[in-house]
């Protein structure tokens, strides 16, 4: 049972926003106790989700959550925009694909440096992206 | 009916206590170096007010009421203490049955003249107990879980030791088997390590891992490309001649790394990057 | 517009990047660190990323950028002082950054620089050395 503690709304739209949404995140990551390399694991993972809200849908909002499950706790975000939305959910989530020019390791990559991930898109309504990273684990 | 069990139970709360404390005493398990006879005497004592005295007919078949919760955080406390005691489960079990029986033995005492009314009562009796029964398994194995992640802790701490063998090298001996999550803690101890001693070889040296499979492989190669991006080289060392064949049959491949059989030729390689050389003096002068 | 210092120190060029780079900031270092090099014909690069406390997938693309941009106008570049925490994201993430060097510290990174100067120079054809680490 995963119980949410904390809840905060931050709107993304302009690149200062990321900033604010990242130093949001940090200081969320330390007031739960989470080590330096799973904050970096989390910041990093914020950082190429926020980068594809940008670039694909002009911005999105992203909810920052605390939960907690047993002893343990961690954070949520869950990024929702209203771009285009993602047509082959698969191949995006394959190493090396892109329909920009980057590496194509975003989503691929994101999976891995997250302890769950979940991606749900529709063509033409927008993209919802959930990632929980715990504190220890 | 017109007999309230919960009222009767009041009444006799006395009674239930000697009886309960007389069945403890009798037991043969009875933990005397433990605790003592007049502590688990004040225990019986604090669970019985407490539960009696919460006693309603409203709440006498419904264990999800709230006024069920002082009662069980009583019966949570001892059953913690007694798991960090070292209480076995028996022992534990055995506090709340030996209650129990108290409280039917004294149902059967007062309610002499109708058999059915005993029964009904009785099997209320017991579905509360019952519950408090679960109740102190479950928080005597959460008890004991937290001693045995207290000790996995305290295990993983001391099990990766980082050496500084020589100004640049440093090694680390890995005993035992390679999870994730030890991986994890033995990667980041390297790396931090190497930051602060500055040291630009890292010696892995796996002699003490029981076995490796592809999981532990890719742990390794991650390692090992860690080390690369921050500047220093890490050598896997101690590799058994059975390690080779496993990795080879599994198709994992090392080509990428090097890797030596024993730690003496992982530092022989490294005095060699290093451009130390190692010589033996001619004489040995005796004093 | 904020700008990262690019110093030139003979040879070499000289950049530490004190805050965390957000995009624009990124490829504003790459378009003037590939002018510098060619401007001031430098044969080396140093990057200080020791206060950098995230590199996700764009930014480890504009380090690779640079290396290879570099390398086409005649310049090493080595990345030093790389954080555990990033090292460790990195690899997770799937970017190990491909012919870049690295190094842990200014100092051991301008040492690897002059000895990849001095055997491009002695031997044209050989252009790694023994404790050349190439990041894999």
């Amino acid at each position: 049972m995963i119980l949410s503690l904390n809840k905060d709304t931050i709107h993304v739209l302009k690149e200062q926003d990321v900033v604010f949404l990242k130093n949001r995140v940090k200081e969320t990551a330390v007031k739960i106790k989470m080590g330096l390399v799973n904050q970096t694991r989390l910041l990093t993972a914020c950082s190429e989700l926020v980068r594809n809200m940008m670039r694909y849908a002009d911005g999105g909002v992203c909810i920052v959550e605390v939960v907690s499950s047993g002893r343990n706790n961690g954070v949520r975000l869950t990024f929702s925009d209203r771009g285009p939305g993602i047509p082959d959910i698969a191949a995006a989530m394959r190493d090396g694909f892109s329909t920009g020019k980057s590496l194509g390791l975003g989503l691929p990559g994101t999976k891995r440096l997250v302890n769950e991930f979940d991606i749900k898109s529709k063509v033409g309504e927008g993209t919802v992206v959930t990632i929980l990273k715990w504190a220890n684990g | 009916m017109s007999l309230k069990t919960h009222q009767l139970l009041k009444n006799k709360k006395k009674n239930i206590l000697e009886l309960w404390m007389k069945n403890q005493l009798a037991d043969e398990g009875l933990r005397e170096d433990l605790i003592s006879n007049d502590e688990l005497r004040s225990q019986s004592e604090e669970l019985i007010t407490a539960l009696v005295g919460n006693l309603s007919s409203e709440n006498f078949t419904n264990f999800d009421a709230d006024e069920w919760s002082p009662v069980i955080e009583i019966l949570g406390g001892i059953a913690i203490t007694r798991a960090r005691q070292g209480f076995s489960p028996r022992e534990t079990g055995n506090f709340v049955f030996s209650l129990k029986e108290a409280i039917l033995e004294v149902l059967q005492q007062e309610i002499t003249n109708d058999p059915t009314v005993l029964f009904q009562e009785s099997l209320k009796v017991n579905r509360i107990m019952d519950s408090l029964s679960v109740v102190t398994f479950e928080t005597f194995i959460k008890g004991r879980e937290e001693v045995i992640l207290r000790q996995t802790d305290e295990i993983t701490e001391i099990s990766t030791p980082v050496i500084r063998v020589w100004d640049g090298i440093l090694a680390l001996p890995i005993i035992g088997t390679l999870d994730s999550a030890r991986t994890q803690i033995v990667m980041e101890n390297l790396l931090q390590e190497i930051v602060e001693t500055g040291s630009s070889i890292a010696i892995l040296d796996i002699s003490g891992v029981p076995a490796v499979d592809s999981l532990v492989a890719q742990h390794l190669i991650k390692t090992v490309s860690a080390t690369r991006l921050m500047g220093a080289e890490c050598i896997i060392s101690g590799i058994r001649p059975e390690i080779a064949q496993t990795v080879v049959h599994l198709g994992i491949d090392l080509s990428n790394i090097i890797t030596k059989a024993t730690l003496a030729s992982a530092l022989a390689y490294s005095f060699k990057v290093m451009r130390l050389e190692v010589k033996k003096i001619g004489t040995i002068s005796k004093f | 517009m904020d700008k990262i210092p690019i110093l030139r120190m003979g040879a070499f060029l000289l950049v530490t990047i004190q805050v965390d780079l957000y995009d624009r900031l990124a490829l504003n270092l790459e378009a003037d660190l590939v002018q510098m090099v060619n401007k001031t014909n430098a044969k080396g690069v140093l990057i200080d990323i020791s206060a950098v406390s995230i590199v996700d997938s764009f930014m480890g693309r504009i380090i690779g950028n640079i290396a290879s941009m570099s390398k086409i106008l005649d310049a090493e570049t080595v990345v030093v002082g790389m954080q555990p925490a990033v090292a460790i994201t990195l690899i997770e993430l799937g970017l190990p950054l491909k012919g870049v060097h690295t190094s842990l510290d200014m100092e051991k990174g301008m040492n690897l620089l002059k000895s990849m100067i001095d055997e491009t120079e002695e031997d044209a054809d050989e252009d790694q050395t023994a404790d050349d680490f190439i990041a894999e």
